[in-house]
């Protein structure tokens, strides 16, 4: 008998591990499968990409429009040290440069762009789930991804181009602001009003 | 006490079945043609101190310690060069883009001067892949003129 108690309970442990695996397989097959349809969804704005030019050169500006948005977004999150507020956006901004249409772009652009997304995506991705300091520095090497796809797609915004020339020891950086005053997001309250407007777009 | 001595048996037990899971590896025989080694001129020191201390989870071939054959741990490090490769493969460094390229070095300085990479779970099993204050300068110009050569 007791041997039968024995062997149950080997065989319940078994089947307990075994389901834990399946498990572990289970989540990796979901992560397999979003790419996909982020493919799908691709596919999808391609469709209606065709419908004509005019129509696809809005779109396009759409996108970038909701890029600067919460590029913005994530920019006053930095000036006001928050840094939670920050990581929300970097997730925003995750999603949708992976939903960027490139179609209605000159082959040579749609490089140009393909490089600059894959870089921005990444950095969204890391300030989505950094520290304060290490969100900063990927909004630095951002910003300059940002600055340079605005220089393909265009935008209809008003933004600023400003420059701090003390971050990252003295070397500097960029951000786009749409505001004129100077609101520094890279040392926030430590000093809001380092910096200087570079360029104005639009 | 029954209790005790059930729950004792099921992490025994467990132990043993998942040994039979295999464990995978990150190892490949190629050469890649695209590896940081090959495309840029790495002077012999620094290419021992990056092969040393980045490359088991920063390339295509881990070398690996014994106890990468016992399970969980094999799950735990398989995990580690999972994310590492996504972050950073020296071996396809000459497939980045100037771009990307340029946010790597850039990310390679600051995880090295703030002392998070080699990670510290690595370095102590690792010994010699810890990087002294001179390792560190010495990797740290190295890059940075890499990165002002883009």
């Amino acid at each position: 008998m007791k041997k039968v108690r024995m062997t149950i309970k080997i065989y319940l442990m078994v089947l307990v591990t075994l389901t834990a695996m399946s498990c572990k397989d289970a989540s990796q097959e979901k992560e397999v499968s979003e790419p996909m349809s982020s493919e799908m969804y691709q596919e999808d704005s391609d469709n209606q990409g065709g419908s004509g030019k005019m129509m696809a050169e809005n779109a396009g500006n759409n996108a970038t429009n909701t890029i600067i948005d919460n590029y913005l977004q994530l920019k006053n999150a930095l000036v006001a040290d928050d840094q939670e507020a920050a990581a929300q956006a970097g997730g925003k901004l995750v999603d949708e440069f992976e939903n960027f249409d490139k179609s209605n772009y000159s082959s040579e652009e749609q490089q140009e762009l393909t490089d600059i997304i894959e870089d921005a995506k990444e950095h969204a991705e890391h300030i989505a789930e950094s520290a304060i300091d290490h969100q900063r520095e990927h909004f630095d090497i951002l910003s300059k991804d940002v600055i340079d796809m605005i220089a393909i797609t265009g935008t209809n915004k008003k933004l600023y181009q400003d420059f701090c020339p003390m971050y990252n020891n003295n070397k500097g950086a960029q951000w786009l602001s749409a505001t004129k005053e100077i609101k520094n997001p890279y040392f926030g309250s430590k000093m809001m009003d380092c910096g200087n407007i570079q360029k104005e777009i639009n | 006490m029954k209790v005790i001595k059930f729950i004792g048996w099921f992490f025994l037990v467990s132990l043993v079945v998942i040994q039979f899971f295999p464990i995978e590896r990150n190892q490949s025989e190629e050469v890649s043609r695209a590896d940081f080694m090959l495309v840029n001129t790495v002077p012999e020191k620094i290419q021992n101190k990056i092969q040393v201390s980045c490359y088991d989870c920063h390339s295509n071939n881990t070398e690996y310690p014994w106890y990468n054959k016992v399970q969980p741990v094999a799950w735990f490090l398989e995990d580690h060069i999972r994310e590492g490769k996504a972050e950073l493969n020296f071996n396809e460094w000459g497939d980045y883009s100037d771009r990307r390229k340029n946010s790597k070095l850039r990310s390679i300085i600051s995880q090295i001067e703030d002392g998070e990479m080699p990670l510290d779970s690595y370095t102590l099993i690792h010994g010699d892949a810890k990087l002294s204050s001179e390792d560190k300068l010495e990797i740290i110009n190295y890059i940075t003129g890499l990165k002002s050569e883009l």
